[in-house]
């Protein structure tokens, strides 16, 4: 019998879960875990565990849908934001949770994205952001940094790398941040933040691809790449008590924007009763 | 009595990734033929960095029972 928290938000016949040893995802995915429980036990949110929606795409990522215990649809490859607007619009009370990857949610699903941003949906997306398509095999993705190598970069990517939260930032997401594996704590509350915010919220995880990424490109074991991250990625009281020189090379985890504007499903319902109400008026 | 904990391990979800071992602040925990091990001699002060840091669900503490 695993952990209370395990036992209780996953489904534990279908655990241990199949990613590679060292992979970030299992710790993304207890990071999600833990900001619901946290949610559900807070006396200003008491958020209604049957009111959570998994939804997750296609790639490692995006078996959480699988493994996590709640009302979870697994869908197809970048259209989990899709899945997840359509329930959203059904369902407006429901917490609808999206569970994706870098290349799922920026290169395949990047329309979506961009559209659900824009259109400020009640969505909140989580990225597990490994740089690398893991399930096929190490495929450079859009997270991919250039000059890294990849299977389908044998002598380095071409490619500027996407900066996932910049990217739904510039498109009208109304709350962006940055977390990572290493930074546990850090992006459990970060994701609670995201839940809670009204609007479309998307939390870019930096996870680690030990098997693909990590070995390409020389970064170590599971242990060092945790370390890159340590050294590299500064939660947000300290990055911003850095001089300007000592911020540079370094990633900020925290929130990156946060800003007000009318959510979707709002909109549309103010719509209906608008232009019914015109109507009954003739 | 609340409070009062202890470390559990499974180790047949453990993958031997390494992680736990390496950021334990007390150094207490070890692989064994690829698997985490409580340290015979170890001075574990059950704070939890492991389970939070496991990707596997292999390692965490429980309330101890009366």
């Amino acid at each position: 019998m695993p952990s209370e928290l395990i036992h209780e938000f996953m489904r534990i016949d279908h655990l241990p879960h199949i990613w590679c040893p060292g992979c970030g995802n299992g710790v993304i995915m207890r990071d999600v875990a833990v900001a619901i429980q946290e949610l559900m036990d807070d006396p200003e949110v008491k958020l209604n565990r049957e009111k959570v929606v998994i939804v997750s795409g296609i790639g490692c990522s995006s078996r959480a849908a699988g493994y996590m215990d709640f009302n979870s649809i697994h869908t197809t490859h970048g259209r989990a934001i899709a899945f997840a607007t359509g329930i959203k619009f059904a369902k407006p009370e429901l917490e609808v949770i999206v569970l994706t990857g870098d290349g799922d949610c920026s290169a395949i699903g990047g329309n979506h994205l961009i559209h659900a941003a824009r259109r400020n949906m009640g969505l909140t997306v989580v990225t597990f952001n490994n740089d690398i398509y893991g399930m096929t095999g190490g495929q450079y993705s859009p997270t991919t940094p250039a000059g890294d190598k990849a299977t389908t970069a044998p002598y380095g990517s071409l490619d500027r790398p996407f900066d996932i939260a910049q990217l739904a930032a510039g498109a009208g997401a109304t709350f962006t941040a940055r977390g990572s594996v290493y930074h546990v704590r850090e992006t459990i509350d970060l994701i609670k933040q995201g839940i809670r915010h009204k609007g479309f919220s998307l939390i870019d995880v930096y996870s680690v691809c030990p098997t693909y990424y990590g070995r390409k490109n020389h970064k170590g074991g599971p242990v060092e790449m945790l370390r890159w991250q340590k050294e590299n990625m500064v939660p947000t009281a300290r990055y911003y008590a850095m001089s300007e020189e000592q911020k540079a090379g370094k990633l900020l985890v925290g929130t990156l924007t946060h800003s007000e504007y009318p959510e979707y499903t709002d909109e549309y319902d103010k719509l209906v009763k608008r232009v019914q109400a015109e109507m009954a008026g003739r | 009595m609340a409070g009062k904990k202890k470390l559990v391990l499974d180790t047949s979800w453990c993958k031997g990734c390494g992680i736990c071992v390496a950021f334990c602040p007390k150094n207490a925990l070890e692989l064994v033929e690829e698997r985490v091990h409580l340290k015979p001699d170890n001075e574990c002060v059950l704070c939890g960095l492991c389970e939070m840091r496991c990707p596997d669900y292999a390692i965490w503490l429980e309330d101890l029972e009366e």
